[in-house]
């Protein structure tokens, strides 16, 4: 089961510069370990993460096997103007999850 | 230092832990005022991450655990907020009363037993496997229902029997090391075992994230963590004695602050 | 003509010294469980090409010391005035010893506002973190941070 946990201000003045958190569900198996009978475990992972808001894509990130279970990002971008942000997670064997969160600028 | 180098490292200050304090006197209890969560023994990052609910990656099994609570499941098509509704009211300090005694199995179960016998007796579903997703889901959202209340398990003439066989457990000696729970956790709390702080062993805020294990993960779990520690054998997954020491463990901790889903080393 | 000399015996020693050659052949056959050093730097200049990397601006925090290298906080901040004019393009994240020498590559938009980023990441040993940042006009500017990994003392398989 794909879960996200996003903390997006519910609400920001036009301009603020405003903080974004998501914590994603996956196991981030690195492809580098192996079962307790010896066979090696193929790699799983979120390779790569997208926000976008306003028309435009505001944060994107290229993930390797180093980043931990259940990905963790925050970073900051400007608020514009109401409405929806999208976040879009993809991975190995065809992971995508998509997720919106609302934020009322005024 | 690599991973396998500390590992002996560890195993050898297990050794000196054991030669030192071997012959010491049995184990002396934490007075009441002088105990700590592992939460006190923990870095400033590893604190955040518990503290922030956005943060803290037990709460994805929180969730996954609340759309459980309320699916229909089994035979009788029911779902936990069918019998117990509103868990955020319901399961209001439910967790931190656990193991509690069940008449009908004659013994006291703890949360993840009491998921399961829900399970088999009312919706007439297949119990969960011990440390599956969806049961560790389910009591991380019962469990956090308690988050900030006194942990307090029932002690009377039922359940004292199964209080005294968890103690019982906690002060034998056991497994190549011939060391006891209370060795490390009553005696030796505050030093440390290679790199890492031994902690109290208060089982605060079960089911817990340890980033040990990149999941969150049951108590039981975490028992056979510390028995393959001792170089003991684990119970069998399930098993009563493990019921038994967390009421000890619980009943240890009465009246501290539950925490679930916790954030460990 | 006697049996031994038709089929020398091979000495226990030489027996051995073959084996520990087949041991050294088949250690060099498999991939190298660790990045190096060089790794990293390879990695990096396939990342800056022919460009020099500063050092400033860039400020990365992780602590020093981390309980356990499964998940250990680490986050970026890059002194800019984040602007049209200037601001910070990307944030690349390098280790040293992990398998591989990537932990991760940050694209901030123009309307960032502000250069700063946070994950959790593994380190596999104790080891040196980098961090570049790649401004708007192609200039490269970094900061590297020491971290001790410790391990808990009773973990699930010995």
């Amino acid at each position: 089961m794909a879960r996200a946990l996003i903390n997006v201000p519910a609400k920001a003045k036009p301009g603020e510069v405003i903080a974004i958190k998501t914590l994603m569900s996956h196991i981030m198996e690195t492809g580098f370990r192996h079962s307790s009978t010896g066979d090696a475990i193929p790699r799983d992972i979120i390779t790569s993460f997208v926000c976008s808001y306003d028309g435009a894509e505001v944060f994107r990130a290229d993930l390797y096997p180093a980043i931990s279970a259940n990905p963790y990002l925050t970073f900051f971008t400007t608020a514009t103007k109401s409405g929806p942000m999208t976040f879009e997670w993809r991975g190995d064997n065809g992971f995508v999850a998509k997720e919106t969160a609302e934020i009322v600028v005024e | 230092m690599s991973r396998q180098a500390l590992m002996r490292l560890a195993h050898f200050s297990l050794a000196v832990l054991l030669v030192a304090f071997g012959f010491a006197a049995s184990a002396t209890e934490i007075p009441l005022s002088e105990r700590k969560s592992g939460y006190e023994f923990m870095g400033p990052q590893s604190r955040a991450m518990q503290d922030d609910d956005t943060a803290n990656p037990g709460m994805l099994s929180v969730f996954d655990g609340e759309a459980l609570w309320n699916a229909k499941t089994g035979a009788t098509n029911q779902s936990c907020a069918g019998c117990h509704g509103d868990a955020t009211q319901s399961m209001k300090g439910a967790a931190a009363r656990y193991p509690a005694f069940n008449a009908s199995r004659g013994r006291p179960l703890d949360l993840e037993g009491q998921i399961n016998l829900c399970r088999a007796d009312r919706q007439q579903a297949s119990p969960f496997a011990y440390e599956s997703r969806e049961l560790l889901a389910l009591t991380a959202y019962v469990a956090r229902q308690s988050r900030g209340m006194p942990i307090e398990p029932t002690i009377d003439a039922r359940t004292q029997p199964f209080l005294d066989a968890g103690r019982a457990i906690f002060d034998l000696r056991q497994g190549q090391l011939n060391l006891s729970c209370a060795q490390c956790h009553d005696d030796q709390w505050g030093q440390r075992l290679a790199g890492t702080v031994i902690p109290q062993g208060h089982p605060t805020g079960y089911p817990q994230y340890r980033l040990e294990w990149q999941s969150l993960g049951s108590l039981q779990r975490r028992l056979r963590n510390c028995l393959v520690g001792m170089r003991a054998e684990p119970y069998a997954v399930g098993a009563p004695e493990y019921v038994d020491l967390t009421l000890f463990l619980m009943w240890r901790a009465r009246g501290m602050k539950f925490e679930a889903p916790a954030v460990r080393p | 003509m006697k049996r031994s000399d038709e089929f020398p015996q091979a000495s226990r020693r030489t027996v051995l010294r073959s084996g520990s050659a087949l041991a050294a052949c088949m250690v060099l056959a498999v991939r190298p469980a660790k990045a190096t050093p060089d790794e990293m730097k390879a990695a990096i200049h396939k990342v800056i090409g022919e460009a020099t990397i500063q050092t400033g601006k860039v400020h990365l925090d992780v602590p020093p010391l981390v309980e356990n290298g499964n998940t250990v906080a680490i986050s970026v901040s890059v002194e800019s005035p984040m602007n049209a004019a200037s601001r910070v393009k990307t944030i690349h994240l390098f280790n040293e010893k992990n398998p591989q020498p990537n932990v991760a590559s940050f694209h901030l938009g123009p309307r960032a506002g502000r250069a700063e980023v946070a994950t959790r990441i593994r380190l596999a040993d104790t080891q040196t973190v980098i961090a570049i940042a790649e401004l708007s006009d192609g200039s490269f500017w970094q900061d590297s941070a020491e971290v001790i990994v410790t391990l808990a003392a009773c973990v699930e398989n010995m």
